[in-house]
């Protein structure tokens, strides 16, 4: 018999989970609040410059892979768990919608990452 | 499904707006949708890569973007959820574990310390590189 997919979704929604809830608001507070209204951090810590040279360095684009990729899979799992609370009988087609969205993310932050 | 249309009338139970009616589900519906505004913000991150790999004036252009009234809105209430979500997290920590030898409290708040240290040092680490 097969086993059960879901370990491996749960330890990726755990992982992205721990993940958030230790960097998720200091990250969204410097990327989408501080650093455009140049608050906390000058405006230019995200200048082309700067974000180029993160991006170039392996620990950079591990970085940037580790957080967008546990992001979208603790988001997707969450969100296709509550489709279920809210009443929509989700089965293999959403959860592969789902799974699928977070994974076609990854590898394409992935793909670009590799570009520097 | 089945090509014999069933002719039995199943009761099946309204789901629509049931957790309002409680703050308890209020709260749990809370801290489910921090989960949609951290997808989109990893979303807002690919696409700042991926006009990045573009070309310097598009990797402008989502600068640009992020400092409109809209994005800044949109982070501000993503902050507000994350920040649930983070400390919901480190709430349910000790009701998973099995008994512990010591106050299950002091797993929520070394989950918040850890929180608020690591953001603190993200913050100057990343004002004294970049200064």
């Amino acid at each position: 018999m097969k086993g059960s997919n879901e370990p491996v979704f749960w330890s990726l929604f755990g992982a992205g989970g721990v993940l958030s809830a230790l960097i998720g608001p200091v990250l969204i507070l410097i990327t989408g609040i501080a650093v455009p209204l140049g608050f906390l951090l000058p405006e230019d810590t995200l200048s082309h410059a700067n974000v180029l040279a993160f991006v170039q360095h392996p620990l950079g684009k591990l970085a940037l892979l580790t957080v967008i990729a546990l992001f979208l899979f603790h988001g997707c799992h969450r969100m296709l768990h509550s489709l279920h609370d809210l009443g929509f009988r989700t089965g293999t087609r959403a959860a592969f919608g789902f799974y699928g969205f977070a994974t076609l993310g990854t590898v394409m932050t992935a793909l670009l990452l590799l570009i520097w | 499904m089945s090509r014999f249309q069933s002719t039995a009338k199943t009761y099946i139970r309204p789901m629509s707006g049931w957790w309002l009616k409680n703050p308890y589900f209020i709260r749990y519906m809370i801290r489910e949708g921090s989960a949609v505004f951290l997808t989109l913000y990893a979303l807002v991150l690919l696409a700042g890569l991926a006009c990045l790999a573009w070309s310097p004036e598009a990797y402008a252009a989502w600068r640009g973007l992020l400092d409109t009234p809209l994005s800044l809105g949109f982070h501000v209430i993503a902050l507000l959820l994350v920040a649930y979500h983070s400390l919901t997290w480190f709430q349910v920590m000790p009701k998973t574990a099995p008994k512990l030898p010591f106050d299950p409290r002091l797993i929520v708040r070394g989950g918040l310390a850890a929180s608020a240290g690591l953001s603190l040092l993200i913050l100057v680490l990343l004002w004294w590189v970049t200064r």
